[in-house]
């Protein structure tokens, strides 16, 4: 790793100010991808802005039909958490799969959709709820904040500070795991919401995560596995690569969605 | 007695290893210590036009940036392949020359071009990013098959056509005579992938110049540190024997991977030397990928003949074998005298006849990993017996009971003379094992799963416990394979054990101290083994070619019979007593039929005290002796996997491996139980997961743990094990050697069980769920799935 300067902010406006003074900031939350990358001299940010020192940033709350996520959240917390239990189990399910122990002890809900890992777990979850992120300047709709792979909505400085997820009707997540890696080869999350049937498919486009329309018109006709025999699957915008073709990845589609159909009961 | 040969002693080094307390080359911190960190070519094929280092000279705490040319300037070897194999016309083979350090051409990724030293190694990794080489691109090639082919890019000068040996094993006119009267003939085309080694503990050396007596000191990752001073003394012209100790520490793995004396290891010496400072380098895993051995490699076509019952009457088998960018130390052995030798099996076969290309690429050098060319061997005998019975209608186990060799000693036509085996029993025993008679309810039972449940064995045979040096020596090989061992018997009576083998993993503290154990009758505690340092044991081979057991506890043997002689002398003396009357049990040395006796220690005391010893006998109590095994050993076993397929995505999980082996005496079962757990899972590896993957530029692409699939705890089922025991008649303890059996036996048997499952024969290794569901998609589900 080359030199840095490491900064802990205790307040959003300190860490507005660490990455405005600084040549090159990157935002530093579990750094799971961040400081691999670093290590292997792939990044070389002047400084990193931990974020996690910053109050209410690891905090899950409810109100009404809507958890509200801090972005340091771990995964585990995630996983662990009553509140994100009882509005949406399947990203509590979600949570619990990503990486190993290690991983989910230290990688974050916001360190995970500002990265947008086009094989990541979060990224479906939260498009496929219709999630809102909410940052230390707006709030962002899943569906216009994931703008490709590895890239996002997010302005230079701007900083994640919660995810909130309304309660859908029905949610289910299966994925298929890259055998080496074991991030999602293919990841497929549906869901039953008031404003619809919505599926997200993660590890397979070559634009990172996306909505399925085949699969949410099948579903929202017939919310079933055997629906989405019938949807036609086509391998265009799918990523091939050593592990796996586009052909094959478009057929994993499939079964996964029947599978996380299955899940959602 | 418990602590003797045949008991589940625990081990003696694991309190140190599970607690954290092992001392491995990267622990070991010298005074004055600097840091080495390579400059590597990001290329698979190009000329160095020239190498910048002024920059990093100027880089806070660059002590030097050398390179290969002064290397070579001060009459540092080129590193050598230690056996020369002749074509088959009679030519003597043609490798490339491989310089520590590159000076006028790459031919890998990864190859080293100059070594920065800093006071750390952050300042050291800075400033060899800071070093500036001038490269021009060449055309490159990965494949082996492809190097072989007109106008693809040459690597050396001296090699043309990229191919360093047409050689050949057996009798081509009598397997073709064979195959033409064969009543049925079965043909595979097969692939033995490409692996990686991947021991926990990268590789890692500290090299120490000492300029008051121009003596050197290596600490380094072997598995033979006496090999490792031969080469660096005698090819490498390092320092004379008697001016380099190496030092093997704890060491965390090894396969193979750590037999060779890499241009690092050479080049940390050099460095030390150069700038008078301790040089200590520790690979890192992405360097692991680029530089370590790799393994296999091998594209194969083979024709198997069968008569009308069944029985073979010819084989053939052409392999094109890629060797990497260089040849390695035992590079050219694999897959010649290491696998040739083995295409006879467990079989009966008048006509084999194997003929190997062996071919340079610009890929990392490819050499031994667990069981070195007798993997690939059986692979290519057991997918073709498995896939013949399928062709032929036949049970794969009948059609192999067919062909068995019952009789032994037997002469195969491919050099090998198999002393021992019950082949017969062992698949009895597998079968009983594995509950074969089973299966079929538990295939339909998998059936209302949606699971396609297949069976497939494998009946290995291998050659291990390498060997006559006689033999070898013959063979090509440029040493010889016996092994040393010392006996020390302290004042007190205790003993400590010098020897050449060298444990990584596994248990030799433990396992040769048992056979000292079993052999006077003392505790386990009072038993010491000394090994890998080239100060405190003469000389030794090494450990590898699962040869500790077989050769290694055999020199300790041999020694032993020397104290024993002694001590019986001692004994007849001081009791007054004829010393064929002299026993030695349970710790005492006892006149039999009396109560005359002597404890241990008072031998020992009395050979050192020396008051009262026959006229002429030398005082002391210390032993040594070589031993040169008379042949090689023979393992066997019968592998019997099961499998289940999810006909939906491909995904195989073994839901059932059996292994029966036979490795003669066994010393110690638990220890032997962890080394076909070990085996077979890598085994295991190779078949489902692992592969290495080179783009057509000669890029790495499988270069991390993100491309590389290691087998893990839950790809792999809990194993059933069986033992079926023929004793080794080539050696006094009748020990086989167990290290490599379980890597060598397994993959085909997991192969042999998926293609069962699926119903196509057409699979290659590593059968990943994408392969396995292009198979299934290209014959369709089998019906009993639908």
């Amino acid at each position: 790793m080359y030199a840095v300067n490491y900064h802990k902010p205790a307040s959003i406006e300190d860490a507005v100010a660490a990455i405005g003074g600084a040549d090159e900031a990157k935002i530093l939350a579990g750094g799971q991808t961040l400081l691999p990358t670093m290590k292997q001299h792939l990044a070389a940010p002047s400084d990193v802005v931990d974020i996690r020192g910053i109050g209410g940033m690891t905090d899950i709350a409810v109100r009404g039909d809507t958890v509200t996520i801090g972005a340091a959240a771990t995964h585990a917390a995630v996983a662990g958490s009553n509140e994100v239990g009882s509005i949406c189990p399947a990203l509590a399910a979600l949570a619990a799969g990503i990486g190993d122990p290690a991983v989910r002890h230290m990688g974050t809900i916001g360190g995970s959709i500002a990265n947008n890992d086009p094989a990541a777990d979060y990224p479906a979850g939260l498009l496929g709820l219709g999630a809102t992120i909410v940052t230390n300047q707006r709030e962002i709709a899943a569906d216009d904040f994931f703008t490709g792979m590895f890239s996002t909505a997010l302005e230079d400085g701007e900083i994640i500070t919660a995810v909130s997820v309304s309660k859908p009707d029905r949610a289910g997540y299966a994925k298929f795991r890259n055998p080496a890696s074991r991030y999602a080869m293919v990841g497929v999350f549906v869901a039953k919401t008031g404003n619809g049937v919505r599926v997200a498919v993660t590890g397979a486009g070559e634009d990172g995560v996306f909505r399925h329309a085949g699969l949410e018109a099948a579903l929202a006709g017939n919310w079933s596995p055997d629906a989405v025999d019938a949807v036609e699957m086509s391998a265009d915008g799918l990523m091939s690569d050593i592990h796996a073709s586009a052909d094959y990845r478009a057929h994993l589609i499939k079964v996964m969605a029947k599978r996380a159909v299955a899940a959602a009961g | 007695m418990s602590e003797g040969i045949g008991a589940a002693v625990k081990r003696k080094e694991d309190k140190r290893f599970i607690t954290g307390r092992g001392k491995y080359t990267d622990d070991i911190r010298m005074e004055n210590q600097a840091y080495g960190a390579f400059v590597r070519s990001p290329h698979a094929h190009a000329e160095i036009k020239g190498i910048d280092t002024s920059a990093a000279e100027a880089m806070d705490g660059v002590i030097a940036v050398l390179n290969g040319k002064q290397l070579k300037d001060d009459a540092i070897g080129d590193i050598i392949t230690g056996w020369a194999i002749h074509s088959k016309d009679g030519n003597p083979m043609n490798v490339g020359a491989w310089n520590p350090m590159a000076t006028a051409r790459v031919r890998h990724v990864g190859e080293p071009v100059a070594i920065v030293i800093a006071e750390s190694q952050a300042q050291a990794r800075l400033a060899a990013e800071a070093v500036e080489v001038d490269y021009e691109e060449l055309p490159a090639v990965a494949a082996a098959t492809t190097a072989l082919e007109d106008g693809a890019p040459l690597l050396h000068d001296n090699v043309p056509g990229n191919l360093i040996f047409d050689w050949e094993i057996g009798d081509e006119a009598a397997a073709d005579a064979g195959l033409a009267g064969a009543s049925h003939v079965t043909e595979l085309d097969i692939v033995n992938n490409r692996l990686a080694p991947n021991a926990i503990e990268p590789r890692s050396a500290i090299a120490v110049y000492n300029d008051i007596d121009d003596h050197y000191t290596l600490y380094t990752t072997s598995q033979n540190p006496h090999v490792a001073r031969l080469v660096l003394s005698a090819f490498y012209n390092v320092a004379p024997e008697h001016k380099l100790r190496v030092i093997a520490p704890d060491v965390g793995g090894g396969f193979g991977s750590k037999i060779y004396i890499y241009p690092e290891e050479i080049t940390c010496l050099w460095a030390s030397m150069k700038t008078g400072r301790s040089v200590k380098w520790t690979s890192d895993r992405s360097e692991a990928f680029m530089t370590d051995a790799h393994a296999r490699d091998h594209v194969t076509k083979a024709r198997m003949g069968f008569d009308a019952d069944g029985k073979i009457v010819g084989l053939k088998v052409n392999t094109v074998a890629n060797i990497g960018a260089y040849a390695s130390l035992f590079a050219t052995a694999t897959p010649t005298y290491l696998y040739g030798t083995l295409l006879s099996g467990q079989y009966n076969i008048a006509n084999v006849y194997c003929d190997v290309k062996a071919v340079h690429t610009n890929t990392v050098p490819v050499d031994a990993y667990r069981g070195a060319g007798r993997p690939e061997a059986t692979y290519v005998m057991e997918r073709l017996m498995e896939t013949a019975a399928r062709e032929m209608g036949m049970d794969p186990a009948e059609l192999r009971r067919r062909n068995f060799i019952t009789e032994f000693p037997h002469q195969t036509p491919v050099i090998m003379t198999y002393d021992a085996g019950d082949f017969h029993a062992l698949l009895e025993k597998g079968q009983a094992a594995a509950d074969v008679a089973g299966f079929a309810a538990r295939k339909s039972e998998a059936a209302s799963r949606g699971k396609l449940r297949g069976i497939g064995y494998s009946c290995y045979i291998e050659a291990c416990g390498i060997a006559p040096s006689k033999a070898v020596g013959s063979l090509g090989a440029g040493v010889g394979l016996w092994e040393s061992a010392e006996v020390r018997v302290n004042p007190v009576g205790t003993i400590e054990i010098l020897t050449g083998s060298h444990a990584h993993g596994q248990g030799h503290e433990t396992t040769f101290a048992q056979v000292v154990s079993d052999r006077f009758g003392l505790p386990m505690d009072n038993i010491t083994i000394v090994h890998g340092d080239t100060d405190k044991v003469q000389m030794g081979m090494g450990t590898y070619g699962s040869r500790s057991g077989a050769v290694g506890m055999n020199a300790i043997v041999k020694a032993m019979d020397k104290v024993e002689a002694k001590v019986k002398k001692i004994a007849a003396h001081t009791l007054e007593a004829s010393e064929d009357d002299i026993v030695i049990e349970d710790g005492e040395v006892k006149v039999a039929g009396t109560d005359k006796k002597m404890a241990w220690h008072e031998v020992g005391l009395a050979a050192y005290t020396a008051h009262n010893l026959p006229d002429g006998m030398e005082p002391g109590l210390k032993e040594g002796a070589f031993y040169d095994p008379t042949n090689f050993t023979f393992p066997s076993g019968t592998y019997i996997c099961e499998v289940e397929v999810d006909p939906e995505t491909g995904v195989v999980e073994i839901v059932q491996f059996t292994a029966a082996d036979d490795f003669g005496t066994v010393i110690n079962p638990m220890i032997v139980e962890g080394q076909v757990h070990g085996g077979v899972t890598q085994g295991i590896g190779q078949a489902l997961l692992e592969n290495v993957v080179y783009d057509e530029d000669g890029q790495l692409i499988t270069g991390s743990y993100m491309d590389y699939c290691m087998p893990r705890a839950d790809d792999v089922p809990s194993y059933v094990l069986e033992h079926s025991t023929t004793v080794a008649p080539s050696n006094p303890l009748g020990v086989k050697g167990c290290g490599e059996a379980g890597a060598i036996g397994s993959p085909p048997a997991v192969i042999n069980a998926i293609t069962d499952a699926i119903g196509n024969n057409n699979l290659t290794m590593p059968a990943t769920p994408q392969k396995v569901w292009a198979a299934i998609q290209e014959v369709g589900l089998p019906q009993a799935a639908e």
